[in-house]
């Protein structure tokens, strides 16, 4: 399914993950928190490094100790994940004991958890606290969702489509609520989404998959300038403008088959560029721009329209932040 | 634009969710639709847009015919939709179809596409031949006669869609509602939806409800758009003056939130409005303009009265204390 991701997280970075249905975007996450169904799931090779050290290596003991504390997820669809027979304070507890890791009187996790309930801006946090999840508001349980998420002080937050299950004003609060926590606590984010627009006015660095594989990855302002794998290009284009013009005809075809993907290049069945390498072999990824250990100017794009043109060879990297 | 197609008259629906007290009891009331008047032209694309509980998808069903307003009135070409006690006329149904957001659940997965499609047909056209007609409707919509006989779970959320758009166009209807028609599917594969839905439009002369959040997408397709509000319409306009001048608070703050891939667009949207606080529950539509828990510019007057729908200018109208006509 997933086939050669390269990523990497900077410390204090806003990386978007994004891609259409079924494009491996939620997959890739999953597996970097080992939280992949296996089996179904199998991880044929890769490595996954966090702050140095390969979460893929650790036993089910030591990864529990990263994952919630130092690394922690939202999800699509905050009622799916509140469990709706609890109060928000009989879930958020745990959370709270989890990552303090340490004994605390039940006075304290409560005090916790209303300074997180705080700082989501939820009005009255001692009512909520009673509250069960089917009491409150899309957008109220997705705060919850954040406040639980950040009551850790994580390291990196990895927010799976935070918005997408809510209204568009609503989406635009929390958008800008998680934007402003994570900048406030220095906490690198993966945001997940299905919408350029979205990646576009929160995060710093793009990251575009299709079909299991990053075919692009540039700063935001360089990819919305200047895309350019076709599919990136085909994705841009499709987008409705609001300024008007008409709505394109998006991209032919469908997303291949898992069991059966396309030989060389995944794109290269719907690709309006299509050359005879591209169904023979794999395309490469080569670097447009930026320098090697640069954190915000490089651009790098895999697809063979680059190659010689600009003679940038191949880079290799990992998950680390 | 010509006369009107369909009419809306202060139409109402309330849905009782539950009753108060034990001796006195009273129902509690959702105003789904709370008195919503429109006119729809032939031959036009007119979007209605809102969020989740504003009562868009209640009108589109009510103009379907799978509920019956509370109150007022809906004519189609001069006669009430809901004259007499029973069902539908045939010869008013064959009019007026729908499609739905999500094929998946729309289609019967259990049937062929050929089967599908028949469906309507055989109640509609009961004289002609079955299977020429199948055929000669995935022609219409570009589809290959050999998914006749597929399944729709072998087909990709577009395709299903396509024909779901086939089939509601099996009647021959003059008004087709699309209830959220791209919003299941992805962006890359929208757009070869949407301009099918066009062309058939122009070929057919269809009159289009076209209902969605995506105000983006409305930008593009609609001739005149209609925004919606917990139960009432708050403005409504031609397509590009509604984008141009936006001028009810909550079409400016619904315009600032959506998330835009251009300068160009950005420079559309009405800085000033951020948007803040929550939809409140359409059981609890606070007393006054329903919209005074969000508004930035609210004061005294829309905590005690409803405002009315005034003309601005030509052809838009809008639904705020703020705001005067012109002249």
């Amino acid at each position: 399914m997933l086939d050669g991701i390269n990523m990497v997280v900077y410390p204090g970075e806003k990386v978007g993950l994004v891609g259409e249905t079924g494009c491996g975007k939620t997959t890739t996450m999953k597996t970097a928190l080992n939280v992949l169904p296996m089996p179904p799931g199998q991880i044929e090779s890769g490595q996954i490094h966090f702050k140095g050290q390969d979460l893929l290596a650790m036993n089910g003991r030591e990864i529990s100790r990263i994952r919630g504390r130092e690394v922690t997820m939202i999800f699509q669809d905050p009622m799916a994940a509140l469990n709706p027979v609890f109060t928000v304070e009989e879930q958020f507890s745990p959370v709270i004991k989890h990552a303090a890791n340490a004994r605390l009187s039940k006075k304290e996790v409560r005090a916790r958890a209303i300074a997180a309930l705080e700082e989501v801006a939820l009005a009255d946090p001692e009512r909520l606290l009673k509250a069960y999840p089917t009491q409150l508001s899309g957008g109220m349980r997705q705060r919850v969702c954040i406040g639980m998420a950040l009551a850790t002080t994580p390291q990196l937050l990895i927010a799976d489509e935070p918005g997408t299950a809510l209204d568009v004003t609503i989406q635009a609060q929390v958008l800008r609520l998680i934007h402003d926590l994570v900048e406030d606590l220095n906490t690198s984010i993966i945001l997940i989404t299905h919408s350029l627009g979205v990646v576009r006015e929160t995060v710093d660095r793009v990251y575009v998959m299709y079909a299991g594989s990053v075919v692009e990855m540039a700063p935001t302002p360089k990819l919305f300038a200047n895309p350019l794998h076709p599919y990136t290009q085909g994705l841009m284009e499709s987008v409705p403008r609001l300024s008007g013009g008409g709505v394109s005809q998006g991209i032919p075809g469908r997303i291949p088959d898992y069991m059966d993907p396309p030989a060389g290049c995944r794109f290269h069945t719907r690709c309006p560029h299509v050359m005879d390498i591209c169904s023979r072999q794999k395309p490469p990824v080569f670097r447009i721009d930026g320098e090697d250990g640069e954190v915000d100017g490089v651009h790098e794009v895999t697809c063979f329209l680059y190659d010689g043109e600009h003679g940038a060879a191949a880079t290799t990297g990992e998950v680390t932040t | 634009m010509t006369e009107p197609i369909l009419i809306m008259r202060d139409l109402k629906k309330y849905f009782t969710v539950g009753h108060t007290g034990v001796i006195r009891r009273k129902p509690i009331d959702v105003k789904a639709v709370d008195g919503v008047s429109l006119e729809l032209y032939a031959g036009e694309t007119f979007g209605l847009v809102g969020e989740s509980g504003s009562g868009k998808s209640t009108i589109a069903y009510m103009v379907a015919g799978m509920h019956r307003p509370t109150s007022g009135t809906i004519e189609f070409r001069g006669r009430d939709l809901f004259e007499g006690g029973g069902g539908r006329p045939l010869d008013l149904k064959k009019e007026i179809q729908i499609v739905f957001q999500d094929p998946g659940s729309s289609l019967n997965a259990r049937r062929t596409i050929a089967q599908n499609l028949a469906v309507p047909l055989r109640i509609h056209k009961p004289d002609e031949d079955v299977i020429s007609a199948t055929l000669r409707l995935l022609e219409l919509v570009d589809l290959p006669p050999s998914y006749m006989y597929r399944y729709p779970n072998m087909l990709s959320g577009g395709e299903k869609q396509i024909v779901a758009i086939a089939r509601a166009l099996a009647t021959d209807p003059s008004l087709v509602i699309l209830d959220e028609p791209t919003s299941a599917l992805d962006v890359s594969v929208q757009g070869k939806v949407i301009n099918l839905l066009m062309r058939l439009q122009r070929e057919l002369n269809l009159t289009y409800l076209f209902i969605t959040h995506d105000l983006s997408l409305m930008r593009n397709i609609a001739s005149r758009v209609a925004i919606m509000y917990l139960g009432k319409v708050c403005e409504v306009a031609g397509g590009a003056e509604f984008f141009q001048r936006p001028e009810h608070p909550y079409t400016q703050m619904l315009l600032s939130s959506i998330p835009v891939i251009s300068d160009e667009e950005e420079a559309l949207k009405p800085a000033k409005m951020v948007p803040r606080g929550e939809i409140p529950s359409p059981v609890n539509v606070p007393p006054g303009c329903s919209f005074n828990t969000r508004c930035p510019y609210v004061f005294e007057q829309c905590m005690q009265a409803d405002p009315q729908m005034i003309e601005l200018h030509s052809q838009h109208f809008a639904r705020c204390h703020l705001l005067k006509a012109e002249n």
